[in-house]
């Protein structure tokens, strides 16, 4: 495991209460069912000041342990301890409840009390304070989180990344001692992804705590960056930064790649593990002379060995003339050999360097760009849009 | 239209049914959420009154009342008269007659309330009773409603009980039901006619209004 640098809190009259930095430590069994049975979530865990990612498919238990956490349900043995105070200790029968634990609970339905406001919902965990400081402490944090203008709204007229923000700093507000995150961000376009997981570094930036966030996204990984754990049917089965242990393979099946218009056999040249991505040269079967290469997503493979990676034809670009500046990847030189209108569309064939793409245009594309068949263009193919499948 | 009976009937549903959301809601709040293996028999036990025959439920609560009951001798001492036949019984029968008809929408409600905002509330350190003060009660206002609305309305029309219980004492028992039945055995028709439809309109306005309420289920006025 990564070791962290805690950077030191700063002096903050909200983090007063606060230690400097809290540990999580989960040591867990417990048996539990799931739709092909029943499995045994077998957890050790520590989870340092600042991100966790659990990253493992449905079913793998990563609810499960969060709940265990919470204190939601109880594992059959083990010891979950925050700070180095105890949560639950099956030895020596210690089962703190929930509601004394202190431990930020954001469910995947973010569980926002609808007969509540924005603010309402944010102060709800604040009931020990006096009504000043609540107001004071509940405002504070909605303007944080860039929902102040929405605070005495009720969760039901507010949008879905409000929603979030809501639930988030409902969560946060009450200074926790830890943070659970079930696919919090599952429901939200990438921009807002984005932001609210600035705006939430930034609150941890002064409160250092472990939040333990859940996904089964794999581009989420990536993008948090941090700590990585993958669960399989409930068992850590990696853990480190994404890059190491995120070569989970992501091949598409046969029946999923016949829809695509381009399917290439290809040889994987490097693996940039780094960057999530990998290095694959085209060996079409129309293949006379010169390669393509393409920048395609990390998948489990070796150098040199054979995939076959399948590209939609609506997903390509073209230019006419050499794009600068371009966050694709992959920017191929060809001649456009034939085209062919297809109802609405316009299915163009070209031709790089030996290798054959179909990309498919609007009429009205056809035309700005003056497309004939001769013509020398570039095709532009992001990385993501290359799928890969085994031969 | 024999208005002592009428304002007696209307005195004892009003009694009976705010007793019963005092009552009904801690025995519904355990229903709802106590993991005991036995539960289902105290379910069983609360739902008896709507399937017994009301003369059944009047002639037990008739024999614990009485003299010879320890309950019955216990308030003896303490009034100086038994609890048959007088209204404060006829309140205990009744009780019983139209426990299920809160008890039930309140289980109901409380239980439909989703499980996650109760963890939610728990983990933001609110313990199950605040939990339920806070989250269940404020969601479960229309079952409350109904409860109380469906415990008013049996009650305005009890009869078996009421006549095991409380005989037919006017001014102290005699309720509109048994002021028809009165009326009948007399040949008096028309009457029993006014009493009889007056005893159908409240009971259907009181039922419309339940009914009403619970089609939006964040309202409980037509003003909001």
């Amino acid at each position: 495991m990564a070791v962290k640098i805690l950077i030191p809190a700063r002096p903050d009259p909200l983090s007063s209460t606060q230690p400097i930095s809290s540990e999580l430590e989960v040591r867990i069994r417990k048996r539990f069912p799931n739709v092909e049975g029943s499995f045994i979530l077998n957890i050790h865990l520590r989870a340092l000041a600042g991100f966790t990612i659990l990253f493992g498919a449905s079913g793998a238990g990563k609810t499960t342990l969060l709940d265990c956490i919470a204190g939601l349900t109880d594992p059959d043995e083990g010891r979950i301890a925050v700070g180095g105070e105890e949560l639950y200790d099956s030895e020596k029968r210690v089962g703190i409840a929930v509601w004394k634990r202190r431990i930020g609970y954001v469910h995947q339905d973010l569980a926002l009390f609808p007969h509540l406001t924005a603010e309402e919902n944010v102060a709800y965990g604040l009931r020990a304070l006096r009504d000043s400081e609540r107001k004071a402490r509940s405002r504070e944090i909605l303007d944080a989180f860039r929902i102040v203008h929405v605070r005495d709204r009720r969760p039901a007229q507010i949008s879905g990344g409000e929603r979030q923000r809501v639930a988030l700093a409902r969560a946060l507000v009450t200074e926790p001692r830890a943070l659970l995150l079930d696919e919090p961000l599952a429901a939200l376009d990438q921009p807002t992804k984005s932001s609210l997981v600035g705006d939430l570094r930034n609150w941890n930036q002064h409160h250092r705590v472990p939040i333990l966030l859940v996904t089964h996204n794999r581009e989420e990984v990536f993008a948090l960056g941090d700590e990585v754990v993958i669960l399989e049917a409930g068992r850590i089965v990696a853990q480190g930064q994404p890059h190491e242990v995120m070569r989970a393979p992501q091949l598409e099946t046969a029946a999923h790649l016949s829809g695509f218009e381009n399917i290439f056999d290809a040889s994987v040249l490097a693996l940039h593990e780094d960057r999530g991505t990998m290095r694959c040269k085209l060996t079409t079967r129309h293949l006379r002379s010169g390669t393509v290469e393409l920048e395609t997503p990390l998948v489990r493979a070796e150098v040199g060995s054979q995939l076959r990676v399948g590209i939609r034809a609506g997903d390509l670009l073209l230019a006419t003339e050499s794009p600068r500046g371009l966050s694709a990847r992959n920017i191929l030189p060809g001649i456009i050999r034939r085209l062919e209108p297809r109802d609405v569309i316009v299915s163009a064939i070209v031709d790089c360097g030996g290798t054959e793409f179909e990309v498919h245009l609007t009429l009205a594309a056809r035309d700005a760009l003056q497309l004939d068949p001769g013509k020398s263009v570039w095709v532009v193919v992001k990385t993501h849009s290359c799928h890969l499948m085994k031969t | 239209m024999n208005w002592q009976a009428f304002w007696l009937t209307v005195r004892l549903a009003a009694i009976v049914s705010t007793l019963l959301v005092a009552i009904g809601i801690p025995i519904a709040y355990w229903l709802t959420y106590s993991r005991w293996r036995w539960k289902f028999l105290i379910e069983a036990t609360v739902a008896l009154p709507i399937v017994l025959p009301p003369t059944v439920l009047g002639f037990y609560v008739l024999v614990a009342l009485g003299s010879r009951s320890p309950l019955g001798r216990w308030w003896e001492s303490l009034t100086g008269h038994t609890l048959a036949f007088t209204f404060e019984g006829l309140v205990i029968g009744s009780l019983l007659y139209s426990l299920p008809f809160a008890v039930q929408p309140f289980a109901a409600s409380f239980g439909s309330v989703d499980r996650t905002l109760l963890h939610a509330s728990a983990s933001l350190g609110h313990s199950p009773l605040q939990t339920f003060r806070r989250i269940v009660l404020p969601l479960s206002k229309a079952g409350l409603v109904t409860g109380f609305a469906l415990s008013f309305a049996h009650t305005l029309g009890e009869f078996g009980v009421v006549l095991m219980v409380g005989g037919n004492i006017p001014g102290v028992t005699r309720t509109i039901s048994i002021d028809i039945y009165d009326q009948v055995q007399t040949a008096n028709y028309s009457s029993a006619n006014q009493t009889a439809l007056a005893l159908l309109v409240i009971s259907f306005v009181v039922l419309s209004v339940v009914y009403g309420l619970n089609r939006r289920p964040w309202a409980v006025g037509p003003w909001q």
